[in-house]
């Protein structure tokens, strides 16, 4: 109790609460902004932190990357272009919802559903830590290994052009993510000799062009370019009707809230592949899955919850052991060795009243997010207002910025026109972009994790079902892929026998 | 006598067309190139150091990340800037390694050292209920070649060149305890930790959380002396009596051919800035070795360096 106050009188101090605010608005800046992520949000702040005491800095952090993140979807919904790999999961999905008009009502909801993944999340982070902690170390290469599986196995499920075409599309953000350094030798593939590819296929400059600019070479190719977009919704809505869609998606909004934190707590598999995994659980399970990839707000409510609840789940083990768990908080745990708080499990008898405090900002950066957020949509709705030709120059213009701003390089902006005539081809085929983006993302993932575990094993396969959680992952994933597939076999063996019963035996 | 005064003049002439080109330098901002990502180590130095050496030259420093290709790409970038002092850069570890492993031709000498500003020792750590010394880890490793793992980094990376170099000063084969490539420290300590591996090769601030949360031990430490931040790790001297030590390290270079008058401004800055107390307590915050070299003490140690490296990198048979 006399942590508590002591905790509750940290963060009534008014240089926090400013720095909470201030925080918060840059964020919300950063993350609007096409291909500035929350990853650069964090390392901008950074130099600044040198000047503040250690809560507020860890306050600063924590707000700025929750208002990133949940910004990142605002330029995915409204333009096609997403802030986030997170958000790619859904983009598509938000998309559409604006082209039909829907667009407040897509920001709307991933917002609430972020905040609410997002408390979850800090909840746990509060109650749980420690123990938690503990069990994610448990999870070798081997674990890893099965969890990408199952990542990527998502691309079939979300896919709404089917399940070959989604898989083809995986096909092809694995072969991209082929192009670099091998992760074990170190010798280099597909890269023809350029220095530039050496570190494999810039992975924001490539969504971009995979989205915006197909999009944009798409409404210029189909005459739509001259068109104003679907008439938005009265922009003051954005919370009218949110408060039924999400009682009644609560079930998705549970559902996302604890796999995010889960797969958020793993050090390194982050909450990239939560949103794309509860997208996936959340067409799997819906009552009407044929609505998915039309504008249906249901994969994108448990996706938001998702990306928000792994947000806060990354910090327990940084905090308990020092190991981030995603780019942000390894940002943040250099900014905790700088104050002196060093993480460790003895952070937490030592430093109670700091840590307590550093949960309430959590909390409070989360609930933060509904009026900031508000403000944030309300503003940048403004954008379908402006007329197309003149906004698509605009969209062009953040396009080639944000490409050359992740890496400061030029190269990366050829990266972008390529990957977006890529996309643009591939989508008149009537193959998804998505799972490209999944691909490339777990790529490396699932071909570092194989190498590792098969170097450690000595080669022997068995070794991916020998360790306890291993196995029951490894069965899991061998079931989730052989079902559909004794389907096919089954209707294709019913199907030949009636046909042609002879041949079969003959 | 009037040649004199000729002298004279001509001397007072050029002191004064050459003194404001040194006052001037530098007229303009400086572009840092950090080889590495926002966020990570090097980024975090660098930032530190070009916010204090700003205050030093009276213009701004913009640190800029440059990625990519295991740091050649950032570090290719410095070495073929215009030598003018305006492109600047840090040069780390992995640049005594390049030509060595064969991943690019890119060396020292393709740079003008200006201040050796970190230096951090490699460590052998273990699971708490492992072997007990160093002495008994090697010892166990040689009755069972290959049943004992290590992991750290990448292949050929600086963890990982520090074992070899180690098994190789004692007459062991280098696949006596095999290397599993890792994408850096956080994947090798997951690995431990779940008891996948049995080694942790890496610098001792990496593991410090998990040494006091008991979940790791440190055996030695890779210095020619103990560690004055961790005098309870004997070094491999002390624990095997075997004389091997390496250290990965950090400093501020330029292009090659940097006009001499721009190096010294720039090099008497840097000894500014590693007395400055923002400096002293950023580096012992975050545990980062302080080591400084002016310029000319740091072409020795990257000349050091280049052949310690060059021999750990021909014991793990890594060498093109």
């Amino acid at each position: 109790m006399q942590t508590l106050l002591e905790a509750f009188r940290l963060i009534a101090d008014p240089q926090v609460v400013v720095t909470v605010l201030l925080a918060s608005i840059f964020g919300l800046f950063v993350g609007a902004i096409p291909g500035l992520t929350a990853t650069m949000a964090t390392a901008l702040l950074v130099p600044i932190t040198f000047f503040m005491d250690p809560l507020s800095s860890i306050a600063a952090i924590v707000a700025c990357t929750a208002m990133a993140i949940t910004a990142g979807d605002i330029p995915g919904c409204l333009l096609r272009i997403p802030g986030t790999p997170a958000s790619a999961a859904y983009t598509d999905e938000t998309f559409m919802m604006t082209k039909k008009g829907l667009g407040a009502q897509a920001l709307g909801s991933s917002l609430v559903s972020s905040v609410i993944g997002g408390l979850f999340g800090a909840v746990v982070l509060m109650v749980a830590a420690p123990s938690l902690a503990r069990v994610a170390l448990n999870f070798s290469s081997f674990e890893y290994f099965w969890l990408a599986c199952i990542g990527l196995s998502c691309a079939a499920l979300v896919s709404a052009s089917g399940f070959v075409a989604g898989l083809l599309s995986l096909f092809i953000g694995l072969l991209i993510a082929c192009v670099g350094m091998d992760v074990i030798s170190g010798s280099p593939r597909f890269t023809f000799g350029s220095v530039q590819l050496m570190g494999g296929v810039s992975f924001v400059p490539a969504m971009i062009g995979m989205f915006a600019i197909s999009e944009l070479l798409d409404s210029l190719l189909n005459g739509t370019a001259r068109q104003r977009f679907a008439r938005p919704q009265k922009i003051t809505g954005i919370f009218h009707g949110i408060l039924p869609l999400i009682s009644k998606y609560r079930r998705n909004v549970a559902r996302g809230s604890i796999i995010g934190t889960i797969i958020g707590i793993l050090p390194g598999a982050g909450g990239d592949i939560a949103a794309w995994i509860t997208y996936a659980t959340a067409r799997r399970f819906s009552k009407e899955p044929q609505k998915f990839g039309t504008g249906h707000p249901e994969g994108v409510i448990e996706a938001g919850a998702a990306n928000n609840a792994g947000l806060s789940g990354a910090w327990v083990p940084a905090l308990v052991f020092g190991v981030p768990g995603d780019a942000v908080t390894a940002i943040a745990v250099g900014v905790l060795f700088m104050k002196g708080i060093n993480p460790g499990p003895r952070l937490f008898e030592t430093q109670g009243a700091m840590l307590y405090a550093v949960f309430m900002i959590f909390l409070i950066a989360n609930i933060a997010l509904l009026p900031f957020g508000w403000l944030a949509i309300r503003a940048a709705s403004k954008i379908l207002s402006v007329p197309r030709p003149q906004l698509m120059a605009v969209i062009l213009l953040f396009c080639i910025v944000g490409s050359f701003a992740i890496n400061n390089t030029v190269f990366d902006i050829g990266v972008m026109l390529v990957f977006g005539i890529l996309a643009f081809a591939l989508s008149k085929a009537g193959i998804p972009i998505a799972p490209i983006i999944l691909g490339i993302v777990l790529g490396p993932l699932l071909e570092q994790n194989f190498l590792t575990s098969m170097t450690i094993a000595d080669g022997s396969l068995i070794a991916f079902f020998e360790r306890p959680i291993a196995g029951i992952l490894g069965v899991f994933v061998l079931l989730l892929w052989s079902i559909p597939l004794l389907g096919v076999v089954l209707q294709m063996f019913r199907h030949t026998s009636a046909a042609r019963p002879m041949k079969l035996t003959g | 006598m009037k040649l004199t005064r000729r002298l004279i003049l001509a001397a007072a002439a050029t002191l004064t067309l050459s003194t404001p080109v040194l006052a001037q330098y530098p007229e303009r901002p400086i572009t840092l190139i950090v080889p590495w990502a926002a966020g990570g180590g090097t980024d975090a130095t660098a930032r530190t150091v070009a916010s204090l050496l700003e205050q030093e030259l009276g213009k701004p420093i913009n640190v800029v990340n440059r990625t990519g290709g295991g740091g050649i790409v950032g570090h290719t970038e410095i070495a073929n800037a215009k030598p003018d002092g305006y492109t600047l850069g840090v040069i780390t570890t992995e640049l005594s390694l390049y030509h060595w492993l064969g991943t690019s031709p890119l060396d020292y000498k393709n740079y003008t050292p200006i201040a050796l500003y970190n230096t951090d020792a490699q460590s052998i750590n273990v699971r708490p209920d492992g072997p007990k010394d160093l002495k008994e880890l090697l010892s166990r490793a040689k009755d069972k070649p290959g049943s004992l793992k290590a992991s750290g980094a990448n292949r050929g990376g600086a963890p990982h060149l520090a074992m070899a170099g180690l098994l190789n000063a004692s007459q062991m084969p280098v696949d006596t305890v095999p290397w599993v490539p890792t994408d850096g420290i956080t994947p090798a300590l997951q690995l431990l930790t779940s008891n996948a591996i049995a080694v942790v090769g890496t610098t001792i601030p990496e593991v410090q959380a998990m040494v006091e949360a008991g979940e790791v031990k440190t055996l030695a430490i890779m210095r020619a002396e103990r560690d004055p931040s961790f005098p309870n790790v004997p070094t491999v001297k002390e624990a095997v009596g075997i004389d091997w030590y390496l250290s990965s390290w950090r400093g501020i270079a330029g292009p090659k051919d940097l006009p001499a008058d721009v190096a010294k401004r720039l090099s008497d800055a840097m000894a500014k800035v590693v007395e400055k107390p923002e400096f002293k307590s950023f580096m012992s915050a975050r545990k980062f070795g302080m080591d400084y070299a002016d310029a000319q003490k740091f072409a020795t140690f990257l000349a050091d360096a280049d052949e310690r490296f060059g021999t750990a990198i021909k014991a793990a048979g890594l060498a093109k």
